[in-house]
């Protein structure tokens, strides 16, 4: 069975965007990443651990009727940086393009040291420099290597 | 210097930490000539955690410019005490002075506090972080001692809490000196400055017991353990005794080993080396003013006159 054959269990999406190649469990954690808890009106559909030619196994997030943003787009490579972004309109793949991470990521993971000062009740937004096995948290400068998708900050 | 704000040493270059140590030379040598030079200006002193020598030698330093000082007192005594956050004091504070000096217990502090002012603010301690201006007295210090190339530098104690340890260490980076991180294991040195120190280039290298390394030290900087770091009081006693020094300790160090400690000090360095030639504490604390002076002179202006 080839992967088109296992990728057609998550059906097509008319509009919107496909995160292929998600390093397989990291799924629901784009899920957060994205915001989308199911209390929205967005038609998602997860696969979780396909087979995979390139990653062995690998999960698929199918979002109808968004197209995803830059800022997220960075932010997934945190996570996922094998993926790639397929942008659907009217069934077909209007884009593809593989995650590039950014330089830096902001307001969009929590520093996991307590005594950070980004975690007090400050007016300050989070930023982390990503480096090349991790990131890097701008202000107290404490590395998270791995655990990365818990550091994301629930929206 | 090629920054609005001293944040961390991690920044400075070899250039800039020469050109702070040369400026406090010349002030040393020749404090009249700067006596007046700052008469009518305002440094903030904020300090949200409590401070002697750090403070006052701030405090000192702008007086003996010619300036004054404005104290945010105590914590207990300010608004802080109402909820008033860190950003919205230091807006306030650079508002009535011309430069800000910060010390928080959280570690970032001064980053973030130093993008919400326009004025030159200097990090007089971030939590465990950086505490910059203490490295730079320190480096003057060594230099005057020992010279600050082809050394070998101990640093024992508290290394994962220290951060007149951490600053230090990114200033040392800069510098042929070999850097040796002597503690428990519970105490070693942060992973990320670690990781640093070695993106730097940096000669590390770390142990558990002096007397692995004491003999091939030229200076040995001491510092505090601190007692509320350990659960178990037998724990902390058991440790603490084998990272304190005395005569006997030293007789295994080179003649010209220079003995520093950031102070306060507890019980880390016996007071019968106060008065052998190897104890450079009491000087290097006062080297704090000229020191001081200098950074001030160089962020209040410069060649102002």
């Amino acid at each position: 069975m080839s992967g088109d054959d296992h990728e057609l269990r998550v059906s097509k999406i008319r509009d919107g965007t496909v995160i292929d190649h998600v390093r397989g469990g990291q799924a629901l954690n784009v899920l957060a990443i994205l915001g989308i808890d199911g209390s929205e009106d967005e038609e998602v559909s997860v696969g979780m651990n396909v087979p995979s030619d390139r990653l062995a196994r690998k999960d698929i997030v199918k979002v109808s009727g968004r197209e995803l943003s830059q800022e997220e787009v960075d932010v997934l490579s945190l996570i996922a940086p094998d993926a790639t972004i397929n942008i659907v309109r009217d069934y077909e793949v209007a884009s593809k393009h593989r995650v590039e991470r950014p330089a830096e990521v902001e307001g969009v993971l929590t520093c996991p040291n307590a005594t950070c000062i980004t975690t007090g009740d400050e007016p300050v937004t989070s930023r982390f420099d990503v480096l090349d096995d991790g990131v890097r948290c701008a202000y107290c400068e404490t590395i998270v290597r791995e655990s990365i998708a818990e550091l994301i900050d629930s929206r | 210097m090629r920054h609005d704000h001293l944040i961390t040493s991690k920044h400075l270059t070899r250039a800039d930490i020469e050109a702070v140590l040369d400026r406090a030379a010349e002030i040393d040598a020749d404090p009249d000539a700067v006596a007046e030079k700052y008469a009518g200006s305002l440094l903030g002193l904020l300090f949200f955690e409590p401070s002697t020598r750090t403070k006052m030698s701030f405090e000192t330093a702008m007086k003996r410019l010619g300036g004054d000082i404005v104290d945010m007192g105590s914590v207990e005594s300010s608004s802080v005490k109402k909820g008033e956050t860190l950003a919205d004091t230091v807006r306030v504070i650079a508002g009535y002075a011309d430069a800000l000096v910060v010390r928080h217990p959280r570690q970032g502090a001064a980053t973030m506090a130093s993008e919400f002012v326009d004025v030159p603010l200097i990090n007089a301690g971030d939590g465990a972080g950086h505490h910059p201006s203490q490295t730079l007295l320190d480096l003057y210090t060594i230099r005057e001692n020992a010279g600050l190339d082809d050394l070998s530098v101990g640093i024992m104690g508290d290394l994962k809490y220290g951060r007149t340890v951490h600053s230090l260490a990114y200033a040392l980076a800069k510098f042929d000196v070999h850097q040796h991180f002597i503690s428990p294991e519970s105490l070693q040195l942060p992973r990320e400055v670690v990781y640093d120190l070695h993106q730097e280039g940096a000669s590390v290298r770390e142990h558990d017991a002096l007397e692995d390394v004491l003999a091939s030290l030229d200076v040995l900087y001491v510092t505090r353990i601190q007692r509320e770091r350990f659960p178990d009081e037998n724990e902390y006693q058991k440790i603490a005794g084998e990272y304190q020094i005395d005569l006997e300790t030293l007789e295994g160090a080179q003649d010209d080993l220079t003995v520093m400690h950031p102070l306060p000090r507890v019980d880390e360095i016996d007071p019968a080396i106060d008065d052998t030639d190897h104890a450079a504490y009491f000087e290097q604390a006062h080297n704090g003013v000229p020191v001081r002076m200098a950074l001030l002179d160089m962020f209040l202006g410069g060649e102002r006159q």
